[in-house]
């Protein structure tokens, strides 16, 4: 079972490599949060799963929920920026 | 039976991950990719965390064990209320900003019921 | 009143974030919340509260809520397949919709406008007093707005 939660984070990563593509080459800048936010909800996966396999869960969690309110309003100041900008 | 119904929900969860990833990937525009991301990152936020919250609580059941179980879930719940927030958000700096979608016939913005109105 | 609502509310938030149920936690629990409560007085309750009314809508809600997770599992099996499609140029056809809407109340736009965005092939973009702008992936999607889905949250909201 350690061994099934190891590979899930692997997998995890790998789709977070994906994501970097789009940071990277994104044609606008909205594709770049888009991107960011979904990287975001897998780290949020990520510290739950580390919590899991270093036995330490009870603390991670408590990160893990930071992290999703800190994603949700980093997602939420990016929009706001941007559209006073009107940044391309 | 408890770890076989976590790897069940984990899997589902790492199956809409892939989704949202490759959605992200191959659909042509900002407002598209919207789409596969707004949804299928909630979705498999939902079931990845709830999987875990049940190989978490294992097999002997204690108050301290469910009581984490709950916080974790309670990260899902509250992603449920965001998630759509924050899409809504960035859509609408997007449109604001004058990005118009990618459309096959090139009319942005079309009128729903076409009889009505004028 | 309201002022005592938000202040219960809030403190429940916190012993379930916190877990610690001894004296110290709990007295910067009381602190904490009492400042937030002052903050943030008006924003969890506007108006006039009336109790019994506010615990009908809850209900309603909650019989709603079945419907609107069903709509929440197909459109992720609705996204998965156009991502997935090996021929996705042709079956998607991206617009943004116009549309009035006949809901009036702050709260019940905020359902209707997550709800459309949680449901098969669309996303709200902007609400402009009554008009919604909706993007809408194909042609299918577009054309069951709004539908089912606005009278079901007049429903909930008692609005006819």
């Amino acid at each position: 079972m350690e061994g099934f939660l190891v590979g899930t984070g692997l997998v995890l990563g790998g789709f977070v490599v994906a994501g970097f593509y789009r940071i990277a080459f994104g044609p606008t800048i909205y594709d770049r949060i888009l991107a960011v936010n979904l990287i975001g909800i897998m780290t949020v996966v990520f510290l739950v799963l580390m919590g899991l396999i270093y036995r330490r869960v009870e603390m991670f969690v408590d990160i893990a929920l930071m992290y999703s309110l800190l994603a949700f309003i980093g997602t939420l100041i990016f929009a706001k920026y941007f559209s006073k900008r009107g940044v391309e | 039976m408890m770890e076989a119904l976590a790897v069940l929900f984990i899997s589902a969860g790492l199956f809409f991950f892939f989704t949202a990833t490759v959605g992200l990937l191959r659909l042509p525009d900002f407002y598209s990719r919207m789409h596969a991301m707004g949804k299928a990152d909630t979705m498999g936020l939902l079931l990845t965390l709830t999987g875990l919250a049940l190989y978490q609580m294992g097999e002997g059941l204690s108050w301290s064990k469910a009581f984490v179980a709950f916080k974790i879930l309670l990260i899902a719940v509250f992603w449920f209320l965001g998630g759509p927030t924050a899409t809504h958000a960035l859509l609408r700096s997007a449109f604001e900003g004058g990005k118009m979608p990618w459309t096959k016939d090139g009319q942005a913005v079309l009128d729903w019921p076409r009889q009505e109105e004028r | 009143m309201r002022s005592i609502i938000t202040f219960c509310v809030l403190l429940l938030f916190w012993v379930l974030l916190s877990g610690q149920l001894d004296l110290w936690h709990l007295s910067w629990g009381v602190i904490c919340t009492a400042t937030v409560t002052y903050l943030s007085r008006d924003l969890l309750f506007k108006g006039q509260l009336d109790l019994r009314e506010k615990g009908r809508e809850a209900w309603r809600f909650l019989k709603y809520l079945p419907w609107l997770l069903g709509q929440i599992f197909k459109a992720n099996l609705h996204v998965a397949r156009l991502a997935l499609h090996p021929r996705m140029g042709e079956l998607i056809d991206p617009h943004i919709i116009r549309f009035r809407t006949k809901l009036k109340k702050d709260l019940s736009l905020v359902t209707f406008a997550n709800s459309i965005t949680l449901t098969p092939g669309t996303i709200t973009v902007l609400i402009d007093g009554d008009r919604l702008y909706v993007h809408a992936i194909d042609r299918p999607s577009a054309e069951a707005l709004p539908g089912e889905m606005e009278r079901r949250v007049a429903e909930v909201y008692g609005e006819q």
